[in-house]
């Protein structure tokens, strides 16, 4: 690791005037992706902003037809919670699937997607449900949120203080674990609000996390496993390393889309 | 606690300081003013060094030293070695270029070592390190085994003409090509022996020390044998006599090979030590651990098996591609030459063998030694012969096997192995009891009504350790004796120490070996504790690695004890008035015969060294002896281990649904530590038949150089394994034992290959049977079964 | 320099470090606490695992500055007046290790597992909640049933103990 300054802000507003007056600095959430990079000296901020003592970044709660999780939730804490768990079950047990259990102690939400790693869960998640990131200075929807490879609509200066969730009526989510990483090899998401069908895709996608549009369509048609029958996704677009060609996860969106189905409808 | 009994599943007494955080690694030891090593590495597969420019580096924050291989020519350190010989078939020595501990004009592999930067605090060495310019001319890399002799290919060495370092042979090739020219049936396979990393949890670690008032070095370092580091060291590198060299290996977190032999960076801490003044620390980071230990297996093997119209085994017949990597490591020459086509003949009466190996250089780490070391890749060969051949001929796999077992022992096969004892049937039909063989079939059909494909898999495995007899193996090219030393002290009060020159490292050896002491001497074990692992303490011995320690190790620990006791007996037939013939030793006490005259073995200790009651002329006073002890023969440990999987034809994700064990290790001495050998060996097997490979792209880079990549083994991918065992007591070694630790990976892989292509219905997957290779693989069987 | 003020196993430490200094260096190398281990650079193989306010984290993957005001506890902290905690206790007695180096980071996630999901713990349970802890010595059969019996025995803890 490289040196660097440490902050810990108590309150956004100072954690924004810190991001804002030190050049480069890095925000620190639960660092399960940060400090690993930084230990192998591939990313060197010279300032790192301390986000775990920002009270006003956590809370989980119901507002409306809406389920707001503050960015600094672990993921132990959105598994857990009996809010997230009566509201989207889907979107408990996808947490419950991030990292393992002392990595969930410290990995948050807010963090997972500022990072938008292409094979990370919640992705599939956000875009899926169409959920609004909420900064400091403004509510993104999912749809222009993420854009490719570790890239996203947050600007300089900007914080993730809130991921709000419309609650859908269905939510599935099915995940094949890339067999070294633990990462997403392939993870789809499947969301049902009233008409409105979506079908992530994340771990596959050579430009991060997509929408899978034959998918919807098949589903729009019937909301079942059956829908899907015969419905393959190809090797284009996606990527490949040694644990999975772009054949074999394309093929595996299939059978990811399939469980996340089954798993919307309880089954 | 009390005396201790052979064949009882005694705690281990070592866990105490593990399981309380006490245990004491390499990297828990910090001398007082020790600097931290770097390791700048090479990011090319082959390059030429045109020059390097350390001036910035050097004169960075913290900087103690920067070193390179130019340093090390000017010291006149030598270079790493390869202790054992193989000569070619055409007679001539293999031919192996240099290896120095750090660069010298070349670099021939991604992670070689190209420069040490010397620093206050490791984050300062690494800050320098990147200020290290190093002017490289990139070369064409040989990777790919299979191609690394093919014209054209990039030479790694000069001195090994197209990258070969030997082609070796082993039996009788006219014998073996007649009995396939009248064989009713040929059985061809190609193979691939998956290129694997040890991954001890405890990565490498070194600090080396200097005094200079005494102008003695200690080299602390995670070593499997640092007497055999010693050596290595003082004789052929050039750090310093053996006298002057002490080298302490403290607890070690696990070797399984990769920890025998003496590396580049072990020999930089403790040669810079004495050059920098200050005691010299380095520990591998994981990926330096990928990057440069030694790798393990990685054959590619054409195998053929001729069989008559009964099923009877004419013949074998296998020509092997080994990859050595850029530099031949310690024992990297004899794994896939003496420890490998020995074992051609497997549990198996077969008449004629015939082996060729080629040896050969690619740009990537150095191949040796990992966990069954030789035994694994052979066993692979013959029981993946065994499993097809029945098959294709529509035999039983069980059953053909039984056709063709050795059935009268000793047995000599055709490949220098003599079989002491076994008893191959036994081991197989308890095996298909416990696995339930007549229930499979209803068991495949409850699967395919759940859309899964069920598979079993045999493996009738046989293996040579207890490694070994020495006049045996330096016949055969070893530059060493592998006998074992013991010395037993035992003090005035009647405890015991002994000093064995085997080395735990999470074998368990201060349990069992006390508890053998115990069981012997009528002591309670907390009376005995185990010495190993310092050379200052410890008498010359050899370490642990094949298996040995039981077989031998326990067995120089039986030779001391038979001295003691001898002695004993002396100075109790002073004290007793008692001609010694007459004193007997039984439970702790020598009573002379037919009275109730006796006295505890404590007592005949405090007489030993009061030496009131015999005159010391005639019988020196104390009670310490040492013994070496040089095997007779190898121990053949065999067994049959039966794999049962169930495959989702969907994602390819193979379960491991059921695991039966059936070993025959002869006399157990600790039962629980043996299971836990076996249950360890299985999952390493596993892992290489379904999970590992280090993957080097074609340029030479290792694809798989973290825990992100490599593929490890964890507790989900598991069931619990049914264990077994029978007992032919080993005949040649005074305790009856075979060994047991690497028996597990030598097993496994062909049981769990053979269980897939049972599911599978065809033999086209290679390992690791990734659910990615096997999702593949199943889209035949898909096909063929949809036109069934 | 930052200052840091925790407890660990119990006692008050206070202490100026580089902010760089990950939490398994500050307990091995300023508090010479060497019980946690590092055995990867990409937080998968479960050696560091420590709790921190009564959490199982990786240690490698955690800043020492982060955890002011933070209750730390290592393997060192876990056995009470010269007793085994029961997991101890039940790694010893189901021989679920052998090398020793990855036991700490197994036993702290034990610990933490029974914590979260009781006494009564499954097979399949605990060979899932192992994910991020690897073994290379035991093929985990041992671990699993050690697992098992431990958290049986930690019912059987007074309260004091489950608290820590």
């Amino acid at each position: 690791m490289y040196a660097f300054d440490y902050h810990r802000p108590a309150t956004v507003r100072q954690a924004a005037g810190l991001l804002a007056k030190k050049e480069d600095a890095k925000l620190l959430a639960g660092g399960q992706t940060l400090l690993p990079t930084m230990k192998q000296r591939l990313a060197a901020p010279p300032h790192l902003i301390d986000l775990s003592r920002v009270d006003d970044l956590k809370g989980i709660a119901v507002k409306g037809r809406s389920l707001v999780i503050g960015a600094m939730s672990t993921h132990y804490e959105v598994t857990t919670s009996a809010i997230v768990g009566e509201a989207i079950p889907g979107l408990a047990a996808l947490a419950g699937l991030i990292g393992d259990p002392a990595v969930r102690h410290k990995g948050t939400i807010g963090g997972s997607v500022a990072n938008n790693d292409p094979s990370a869960d919640y992705p599939a998640a956000l875009l899926a449900m169409g959920a609004t990131v909420i900064t400091n200075k403004r509510k993104i929807p999912a749809d222009e949120y993420f854009q490719g490879l570790f890239t996203t609509a947050l600007e300089d200066g900007e914080i993730i203080t809130k991921v709000s969730f419309p609650i859908p009526g269905k939510f599935g989510y099915a995940k094949f674990r890339h067999p070294a990483s633990r990462y997403a090899l392939v993870g789809v998401a499947v969301a049902k609000r009233g008409s409105d069908i979506r079908v992530t895709v994340t771990g596959a996608g050579a430009d991060g996390v997509f929408r899978w549009a034959a998918a919807e369509a098949a589903l729009k048609a019937r909301f079942a496993v059956k829908s899907l029958d015969g419905l393959e996704h190809g090797p284009e677009g996606i990527n490949g390393d040694i644990h999975g060609s772009p054949e074999y996860r394309g093929h595996l969106i299939g059978v990811m889309a399939k469980r996340a189905v089954a798993s919307a409808l309880g089954k | 606690m009390s005396v201790a009994q052979i064949g009882q599943s005694v705690r281990r007494t070592e866990d105490q300081r593990f399981v309380t955080g006490k245990g004491r690694y390499v990297d828990d030891i910090g001398r007082p003013g020790q600097a931290h090593a770097f390791f700048l590495r090479s990011p090319h597969a082959h390059a030429r060094i045109r020059r390097i420019d350390l001036h910035e580096a050097q004169h960075a924050p913290g900087v103690v030293a920067v070193l390179t291989g130019d340093d090390l020519a000017a010291d006149k350190i030598g270079g790493l070695i390869c202790g054992w010989m193989i000569h070619s078939k055409d007679g001539s020595p293999m031919k192996a270029g240099p290896h120095p501990a750090l660069a010298q004009g070349k670099v021939r592999y991604v992670g070689d070592h190209v420069a040490v930067v010397i620093a206050e605090t490791l984050a300062e060495a690494k800050d320098a390190a990147e200020k290290i310019v190093v002017d490289y001319e990139v070369l064409p890399a040989a990777v790919d085994p299979a191609k690394t002799q093919a014209k054209g290919a990039a030479q790694v060495h000069d001195e090994a003409p197209n990258n070969t370092v030997f082609n070796w042979h082993l039996g009788d090739k006219a014998a073996t090509d007649a009995a396939f020219a009248k064989a009713s049936h040929v059985t061809t396979i190609d193979l691939v022996n998956n290129r694997l990393v040890a991954n001890a949890m405890e990565p490498r670690a070194a600090v080396g020390d200097y005094d200079s008032g005494t102008d003695n070095f200690t080299l602390y370092t995670t070593s499997q044998n640092p007497h055999v580091a010693r050596l290595v060291l003082s004789a052929f590198i050039g750090i310093a006599p053996e006298n002057k060299l002490r080298v302490i290996a403290p607890d070690v977190g696990g070797g399984f090979g990769s920890k025998i032999f003496i590396y580049a960076e072990e020999t930089v801490c403790v040669w810079a030590a004495k050059k920098v003044g200050r005691p010299v620390k380095w520990v591998a980071e994981r990926t330096e651990e990928f990057l440069a230990s030694a790798h393990g297996r990685d054959h590619v093997t054409k195998a053929e098996l001729a069989t008559d119209a009964a099923g009877k085994i004419l013949g074998l017949r296998v020509h092997t591609k080994a990859n050595l990597g850029a530099y031949l490591s310690t024992f990297s020459s004899s794994v896939p030459t003496y420890l490998y086509a020995p074992l051609l003949s497997g549990q198996y009466d077969i008449p004629a063998i015939y082996a060729e190996v080629d040896g050969v250089y690619t740009n990537t780490a150095p191949v040796d030694a990992y966990r069954g070391a030789g035994r694994p890749e052979a066993t692979f060969v013959v029981e993946r012969l065994m499993e097809v051949t029945a098959r294709q001929i529509g035999m039983d796999p069980a059953a053909f096997r039984q056709r063709n077992f050795v059935r009268s022992f000793p047995h000599q096969t055709p490949v220098i192995m003599c079989y002491d004892i076994g008893d191959y049937n036994a081991s197989l039909k308890k095996a298909l009891e416990l696995a339930d063989y007549k229930g499979l079939g209803r068991r495949k059909r409850e699967s395919a009504r759940k859309g899964l494909l069920r598979g079993l898999g045999f493996s009738a495995y046989i293996e040579a350790c207890g490694i070994a007899p020495s006049a045996a193996v330096g016949s055969l090219g070893a530059g060493v004796g592998l006998w074992e030393s013991a010395e037993v002290r035992v003090n005035p009060v009647g405890t015991v120490e002994i000093l064995t020159g085997s080395h735990a490292h999470g074998q368990g050896h201060e349990t069992t070996f006390a508890q053998l002491v115990s069981a012997r001497l009528g002591i309670p074990m907390e009376q005995v504790s185990i010495i190993h692992g310092d050379t200052d303490k410890v008498q010359m011995g050899m370490g642990t690695y094949g298996s040995r320690s039981g077989a031998v190790g326990m067995s120089a620990i039986v030779k001391a004890l038979d001295k003691v006791e001898a002695k004993a007996k002396k100075v109790a037939a002073y004290c007793l008035e008692a001609s010694e013939s007459d004193i007997e030793f039984k439970d702790g006490r020598f009573t002379v015969k037919g009275t109730d005259k006796g006295l505890s073995f404590g007592e005949v200790a405090l007489q030993a060294y009061v030496a009131h009651k015999f005159d010391g002329q005639e019988l020196e006073p104390g009670l310490k002896e040492g013994a070496f002890y040089d095997p007779k023969n190898f121990t053949f440990p065999s067994g049959v281990h039966i794999a049962e999987v169930e495959i989702d034809p969907e994602t390819g994700v193979t379960r491991v649904d059921r695991w039966t064990a059936v070993d025959d290790f002869g006399v157990l001495i600790n039962p629980l530590i043996v299971e836990g050998q076996v249950h360890g060996g299985i999952a390493q097997g596993i892992g290489q038949a379904m999970m590992e490979g280090a993957v080097y792209d074609q340029s030479g880079q290792l694809v798989t150089a973290s825990y992100m990549d490599y593929r490890m083994p964890r507790a989900e991918d598991f069931p619990l394994y049914q264990i077994a065992t029978t007992s032919t007591p080993c005949p040649s070694n005074p305790l009856g034992i075979k060994g047991c630790g690497e028996a597990g990976a030598i097993a496994s892989p062909p049981a769990l290959i053979n269980a897939i292509t049972d599911a599978l219905g065809h033999e086209d997957i290679a390992m690791p049977a990734t659910p990615q290779a096997v999702w593949k693989a199943a889209q035949k069987t898909v096909h063929k079964l949809a036109a069934e | 320099m930052t200052t840091v003020n925790l407890t660990v196993n119990g006692k008050p430490v206070a202490a100026k470090i580089d902010p760089r200094t990950l939490l398994v260096q500050f307990l091995r190398e300023n508090l010479r606490l060497t019980g946690t281990h590092v055995g990867c650079d990409t937080s998968q193989c479960g050696a560091c695992v420590v709790h921190v306010d009564g959490h199982a984290i990786k240690a490698c993957t955690t800043l020492a500055a982060s955890c002011d005001g933070a209750s730390v506890t290592t393997i060192e902290g876990l056995a009470h007046n010269g007793e085994l905690h029961p997991m101890q206790e039940a790694f010893r007695e189901h021989h679920g290790l052998q090398c020793g180096f990855c036991t700490p980071g197994m036993i702290m996630t034990a610990v933490d597992l029974v914590q979260r999901k009781g006494n009564h713990l499954e097979e399949h349970t605990i060979r899932e909640e192992l994910d991020g802890n690897i073994c290379r010595c035991t093929g985990y059969h041992n671990i699993v049933k050690a697992i098992a019996a431990g958290a049986e025995a930690m019912a059987g803890q007074v309260s004091a103990q489950a608290a820590e």
